[in-house]
């Protein structure tokens, strides 16, 4: 951006009040206290929890304001990797969790999300108006206004574990299935791609973790539907799935289709169209929708706290509300502190390398109706 | 369904033979692709909508009066517990109680809840929170695309970290940076003004400011909020900023309009197509912004900084009035759909400004 600025300014003469000249000493400095100023305001909370994270003397409380700790210890990080809560779970243990629920909410959105924004994006068809607008409607419904049904229904799903396994079994099966019938006929043809690969992974990815929960030892005779990882992640579906949709026709609508109209001039069938072309060049767009998904999914707290009641299956984001306010309790700070650094982390690291595709799609959304 | 296309956009379909066989071809193809989401949609989004309707017209749940419990029908043995009885139809009860803060009904929550308070509440926060949102990350926006200023690309950076961390880990860094005991801001205040600062941010109940009903809770979460909000609104007004020609400035200059006649007549009218889908974006986020509320105050003091979806959950979480909650987040949809009318009519009316 920068380089565009450079070739416009040298068209600009000097003296106008136009942007794009020197600015004067006073100017300069105004310009700079502001921007330092509000890039204090930006850092100071960060500053504050990452100083207190590693500040050795293991704070209780800090009884003083100090941005930067004398020395540093990582003691809190240990203790908290340890055991952060007065539960018996390790950090590991609560991450994997996280893991799970947001990896399998957001892989399974993105699968059978991404053939339903394809139709959405590039078919003509009756009806398709009033199901857009369906599936935009569930996007601006807040998920905390469907926790009382899918509680209820949830709750209501009981069945024995042997029952579940074989359920489960049957799913995976299915995911190999539907795997198997997006990569033969691209290797058969000589025409597979790496998203057909990708795709390809995803589903045995998917397939081997229905497979491990379903030799999982379950906890008891009876299996609650609600009151299990797998049930969380179904309640997260129905808000994930209708988000998913929408941000990837919204990608989608931005793939040029001179390559498509080229394709059909060839011959090529519609399905022909979407695994070889479409997918291709939508990688971005999945790893986007895909990410954002996750990220909601592994802080995810309403669903969790309220369905959740045994510690095994409980999540990050529940043991960092164990942490804080009433049920602080004597949970010291500069464990809180490390503990909502370690959950910050892989999130924000991922979106500062996606920022670009992020934000774009993120305006995108909103502009196209 | 190999050989042709017929409901590609792009591509007239073949000639057809009947009006209907015409519509199944447009919608076969298409069809194929929904059928996976619809069906998926139809079991956990739609089904469950459906039966949140049905719940707001009984009284499932916990019913404490009665000792009975409508939630478990099958107890560890496979039989139904003795507490438990068929949830009861009650007709627009649980409305009328939500609508008229009913006393009995208020009494059962804590005593503080006022529906008409609580909407009140609900809209002039997503009101005050957007509206910094934005004017905050115009100006920003407008102060980092000032050509000639030093180390723009560091601050562009730093301003995006309130955005890449997580809700949930923001709003609980918040609230203990306003702890009135081992706070950040009241000792940072007390740098300041020299003495110790006890300000009880989320327990004081009287207003700072007489005369406007807001406790001092709203002003904290309205402050974690804007460093929250800003710098999405920031972005979307840099991108819309660098299409802006050059040219027009420097015809305006030409002309003699000073800077601030550029700003008011140049930037703003063009930066409008891009800021007002993403207000309405931020309308939405803000109106459901659960975590800051939640992690923040609570709704506390006395309920006064409730919003409608943290009801909603407590309704669930707390009383266990699972047809309340039902009622309840029946209200906040049809609250919504103004809103989200509103904001796909705008949205669309902005297209044609698009490039």
């Amino acid at each position: 951006m920068s380089s565009v600025a450079t070739t416009t300014a040298t068209r600009t003469r000097k003296g106008s009040t136009a942007a794009g000249r020197q600015l004067k000493w006073w100017q300069q400095l105004l310009f700079q206290a502001l921007c330092l100023f509000i890039a204090a305001t930006v850092l100071f909370p960060i500053m504050w929890i990452v100083s207190m994270s590693l500040d050795p003397r293991n704070i209780a409380r800090p009884t003083e304001l100090r941005l930067i700790p004398p020395g540093a210890s990582l003691d809190a990080y240990r203790a908290v990797l340890d055991r952060p809560t007065a539960n018996p779970v390790t950090f590991t243990e609560l991450a994997l969790n996280s893991l799970k629920l947001a990896g399998g909410v957001a892989l399974f959105a993105l699968l059978i999300g991404v053939s339903a924004a394809y139709a959405f994006s590039r078919f003509k068809f009756p009806g398709r108006q009033y199901m857009m607008i369906a599936v935009l409607a569930i996007t601006v419904l807040p998920a905390v206004a469907t926790i009382a049904p899918l509680f209820a229904l949830l709750n209501g799903i009981r069945v024995s574990s042997s029952l579940l396994s074989i359920a489960l079994l049957i799913a995976a099966a299915l995911v190999i299935g539907f795997g198997l019938m997006i990569i033969v006929p691209a290797l058969r043809t000589g025409t597979a791609s790496g998203g057909t690969y990708a795709v390809g992974g995803v589903a045995l990815l998917l397939s081997l973790a229905l497979i491990y929960t379903a030799f999982a030892p379950a906890p008891g005779d009876v299996f609650v539907l609600r009151n299990s990882l797998l049930g969380v992640g179904i309640a997260m579906i129905s808000g994930a799935l209708p988000f998913a949709i929408w941000n990837l026709k919204g990608y989608l609508d931005t793939i040029p289709r001179e390559l498509e109209e080229a394709a059909i001039i060839d011959g090529a069938s519609p399905n022909q169209i979407f695994f070889q072309i479409v997918l291709p060049l939508a990688v971005p767009a999945l790893a986007v929708t895909g990410f954002l998904s996750f990220a909601g999914g592994w802080t995810e707290f309403f669903l969790s706290w309220q369905f959740l009641t045994n510690p095994r299956d409980f999540t990050l984001a529940m043991a960092l509300y164990n942490m804080t306010g009433q049920y602080a309790g004597s949970v010291p700070w500069s464990r809180f502190a490390a503990f909502s650094i370690l959950v910050s982390l892989p999130v924000a690291i991922v979106y500062l390398l996606l920022q670009r595709y992020i934000v774009g799609g993120l305006t995108l959304g909103g502009v196209k109706g | 369904m190999a050989a042709t296309n017929p409901g590609m956009a792009t591509l007239k379909p073949r000639a057809a033979r009947s009006p209907a066989g015409k519509a199944w071809r447009q919608m076969r193809t298409p069809l194929v692709y929904l059928i996976p989401a619809a069906l998926i949609m139809a079991l956990v989004t739609f089904y469950p909508l459906a039966f949140q309707v049905w719940m707001s017209f009984t009284d499932y749940g916990v019913i404490k009066e009665e000792g009975k419990q409508t939630l478990n029908r099958f107890g560890p043995d496979g039989q139904p517990p003795p507490n438990y009885r068929p949830a009861q139809n009650v007709g627009f009860k649980n409305y009328s109680d939500i609508l008229t803060n009913e006393p009995r009904f208020v009494a059962k929550l804590g005593g503080t809840f006022n529906f008409w308070r609580l909407l009140g509440f609900n809209l002039w926060w997503t009101f005050s929170n957007v509206a910094f949102h934005v004017a905050l990350g115009i100006l920003i926006a407008v102060l980092l695309n000032v050509e000639g200023l030093w180390g723009r690309k560091i601050y562009r950076a730093l301003y995006i970290l309130p955005m890449v961390l997580p809700n949930i880990v923001i709003a609980t860094v918040w609230r203990n940076m306003f702890d009135d005991q081992y706070g950040a801001i009241n000792q940072l205040l007390g740098i300041f003004t020299g003495g110790p600062v006890n300000i009880r941010w989320f327990n004081q109940i009287e207003p700072p400011i007489p005369g406007v009903p807001l406790p001092l809770s709203y002003y904290a979460m309205l402050i974690a909020n804007i460093w929250l909000g800003w710098p999405f609104m920031t972005i979307v007004a840099t991108g819309a900023l660098q299409s802006i020609p050059k040219e027009m400035y420097e015809a305006a200059a030409i002309d003699g309009a000073t800077g601030s006649q550029q700003f008011w007549n140049i930037t703003l009218p063009l930066l409008r197509p891009a800021m007002v889908p993403a207000a309405m974006v931020g309308i939405v986020t803000t109106f459901n912004l659960f975590h800051i509320i939640y992690f923040m105050s609570g709704g506390g003091p006395l309920g006064q900084t409730e919003i409608m979806v943290t009801q909603a959950f407590k309704l669930v979480n707390t009383q266990q009035l699972f047809g309340v909650a039902a009622a309840f987040s029946v209200i906040i949809a049809l609250v919504l759909i103004p809103i989200f009318l509103i904001t796909n009519r705008i949205s669309r009316a902005t297209e044609s400004y698009d490039v």
